[in-house]
């Protein structure tokens, strides 16, 4: 659909507006007006931290997003191809920087800067390597088979980390990971990783949002409304598939890197089965099929999660910070029960609502998940 | 073919490395097959649900969960009753209370959302089981907890012993159970009306609704019967194994994996998928290391949906095709 006026240029119009929003609340944090922090606007409750966390699930959410809005998949071990890229870039960045690359290599490479940036490379190559692998047969079978073989391979590489003996660290994962740099010029403090993170974000956001609305997108519409109706059109509906999940795994892979360098530590924890559900959450939260949804998803979940471990043990008697799962249970039900298009879906059309409560809506929205057909 | 007999090579090296002989092959079996009847009970339960309304019903887990749990909580209670008529009552209570939990869970979050797409009710579904196992916890806590044996009605379980060869009275109890499970499943799919419209509706549910079947009532019993067996295997697992809150996740995945073995659509192929998960993880782990246990579980998963995603028994193409 070609977009007329101002609208053609929609996409980096939302863009912009969002990077600005993002670079007001950076410069709140580093330059303190007035001693004014970032964490002040909500009591303390949501910090700086969160923020740039928000930021590197961001990019992992905007691919599980694709795959589940626009390609109608769903994986359940997102949080493995997650782990895939912190633990390549935690491990190449220190062990095997330090025993094997700078023994073979003299010179010392592993201690280059760009060390660090090729491994994140590498990271998404064997990520992408891996879900190729696995989705170009899976894919080829109609139904939720992803669901199932992306459980199963997510599961594989938690234990595989767990397990790994020396190699990985086993429970105690891999320590003192690097920070990144560009020559001399090093991404923290924490504000500069802020903006790091974010960049990424915003340009996963923006290449996925020209995706949806490139041939691929169209092509992955026609999917989702028939996919017989589709592939008589000559859509190939495999490769398209097959391109968004080995897509959403590298952004996986990406943000994985990032969250190594930035936490300078990776242990296996947040990389199981309940990781790659609180994905699927956000996701949901945001919308299935909305890219704009994605950091407003994350960032819901990670609001409710901060403000129960505050304040769940004075609604809930006896219960716990670890009791939030109930909350985000009933949450990820109630929301695919009343409006399964997410969040964000339901605020356009609140806001198109409250614009004119009398017209009907004139065009069905395009990232729509459709009803069952029977 | 080749594979098989490489497979076979290789499980037998690893365990002449260990120097395992007939007798603890014939252990790490007999413990497989236990395991495998619990899969089996829970992938019947898969069966059923995706069947009838072609949902993935990750919250199977929880019901076994809640099984285990319910019946346990049952068991502690301070009760004037000899404690083999409590331990029976624990029982019934913990299958019934499930039951009616699945009931519940398929009226208040599946009915509801019962136009919408399927990838949607799969992941009420995940979000139904998030619930279970939160509230588990609320409830609780993160103990674990005993059932006694059936047959001692003591914490320590009689063990027959035969050549080397030992053998827990629960593991009988495990398949005694499994036999009548399937006994009565027969039944109840064969000579029942009820049956045979569940039955109907799996077949083709437009047509079914046609002959004055009502698919929402047929959604409804399905539910209701893959708590009931997802139940009574977490019920007679208990006194094998300690109950905790979060036993469902491993159990519910691995029933899955056993009814994706089973072609996802047969009943029959669900309980040989179910026994044959149980042998080949327990005679892997045995010869490799016991903290890989789950990975092989996992790994035939992936082969399976690789090589033969109709399942490795039957099934057919309906479970693919759907």
């Amino acid at each position: 659909m070609q977009r007329e006026g101002w609208r053609r240029h929609q996409i980096s119009i939302g863009i912009g507006v969002f990077a600005i929003v993002i670079f007001l609340l950076g410069w709140l944090e580093m330059a303190q007006p007035m001693g004014f922090e970032f964490s002040d606007i909500t009591g303390g409750i949501v910090t700086f931290d969160t923020l740039i966390r928000v930021g590197l699930l961001t990019t992992v959410v905007v691919g599980l997003n694709m795959l589940m809005g626009h390609a109608g998949q769903i994986s359940l071990g997102q949080a493995g191809f997650y782990a895939i890229g912190a633990y390549v870039s935690a491990i190449m960045t220190t062990k095997a920087a330090n025993r094997g690359i700078n023994v073979l290599f003299p010179g010392a490479i592993g201690e280059d800067w760009w060390w660090p940036w090729l491994m994140i490379l590498a990271g998404m190559v064997i990520t992408g390597g891996i879900a190729y692998l696995i989705g170009r047969p899976v894919l080829r079978l109609k139904g939720h088979y992803l669901a199932m073989g992306t459980l199963g391979v997510g599961l594989i590489i938690f234990v595989l980390f767990r397990e790994g003996g020396t190699f990985t660290g086993a429970a105690d994962g891999v320590g003192s990971v690097p920070r990144l740099s560009i020559g001399s010029f090093e991404f923290w403090p924490r504000d500069r990783y802020y903006f790091l993170v974010w960049a990424v974000a915003l340009a996963v956001m923006w290449l996925s949002l020209n995706i949806v609305n490139s041939r691929v997108g169209r092509g992955l519409r026609a999917i989702e409304g028939s996919e017989l109706a589709a592939q008589t059109m000559g859509v190939d509906i495999e490769k398209f598939k097959l391109q968004v999940f080995v897509l959403s795994t590298v952004y996986a892979s990406i943000a994985g890197s990032l969250y190594a360098h930035y936490q300078t530590l990776v242990n296996p924890t947040p990389f199981g089965f309940v990781g790659s559900l609180d994905l699927v959450i956000m996701a949901a939260l945001g919308g299935l099929a909305s890219i704009w949804g994605a950091p407003f998803g994350v960032a819901i979940v990670y609001v409710i999660k901060e403000v129960l471990r505050a304040r769940l043990s004075t609604l809930l008697r006896g219960a716990g910070g670890e009791h939030e799962i109930i909350i985000f249970g009933l949450l990820l039900v109630l929301i695919m029960i009343f409006m399964p298009q997410g969040l964000s879906y339901a605020a356009g059309r609140a806001f198109a609502w409250l614009r004119n409560p009398s017209r009907r809506e004139r065009e069905e929205p395009l990232d729509r998940l459709p009803e069952k057909a029977t | 073919m080749a594979a098989l007999v490489l497979l076979v090579a290789i499980v037998l090296y690893l365990g002449y490395a260990k120097g395992f002989g007939a007798v603890q092959y014939v252990q790490l079996v007999l413990d497989g097959i236990r395991g495998g009847s619990i899969y089996a009970l829970i992938a019947l339960g898969f069966v059923v649900v995706f069947n009838v309304t072609g949902i993935i019903n990750f919250a199977q887990g929880g019901f076994v969960m809640s099984g285990a749990m319910l019946a346990v909580a049952f068991n502690n209670l301070d009760l004037p009753l000899p404690p083999a008529l409590q331990l029976a009552l624990a029982v019934v209570f913990g299958v019934a209370g499930t039951t009616v939990i699945g009931a519940l869970v398929e009226r208040l979050t599946i009915f509801p959302a019962r136009h919408s797409h399927t990838l949607t009710l799969i992941i009420i579904t995940v979000g139904v089981y998030i619930f279970m196992q939160g509230m588990a916890l609320l409830v609780w806590g993160a103990n674990a907890y005993n059932l006694p044996a059936f047959s001692s009605l003591a914490l320590e379980d009689q063990i027959l012993r035969s050549g080397g060869i030992m053998l827990k009275a629960q593991s009988l109890w495990i398949w005694g159970t499994l036999a009548v499970v399937l006994v009565g499943l027969y039944f109840f799919f064969e000579r029942t009306i009820l049956g045979k419209a569940l039955r109907a509706c799996a077949i083709n549910r437009r047509a079914a609704e046609l002959m004055g079947i009502n698919p929402s009532r047929m959604s409804l019993l399905s539910f209701a019967m893959a708590a009931a067996l997802g139940a009574i295997g977490g019920v007679v697992l208990s006194p094998a194994t300690r109950p905790i809150y979060d036993m469902g996740l491993k159990l519910g995945l691995k029933g899955f994996i056993a009814a994706i073995m089973g072609g996802m659509v047969s009943s029959p192929g669900a309980v040989v998928g179910g026994i044959l998960l149980g042998v080949l993880e327990n005679v892997a782990a045995g010869v490799t290391r016991a903290g890989f246990k789950d990975i092989f579980a996992f790994v035939v998963l992936i082969l399976i949906l690789l090589f033969r995603p109709q399942g490795i028994i039957g099934g057919g193409e309906r479970g693919v095709e759907q």
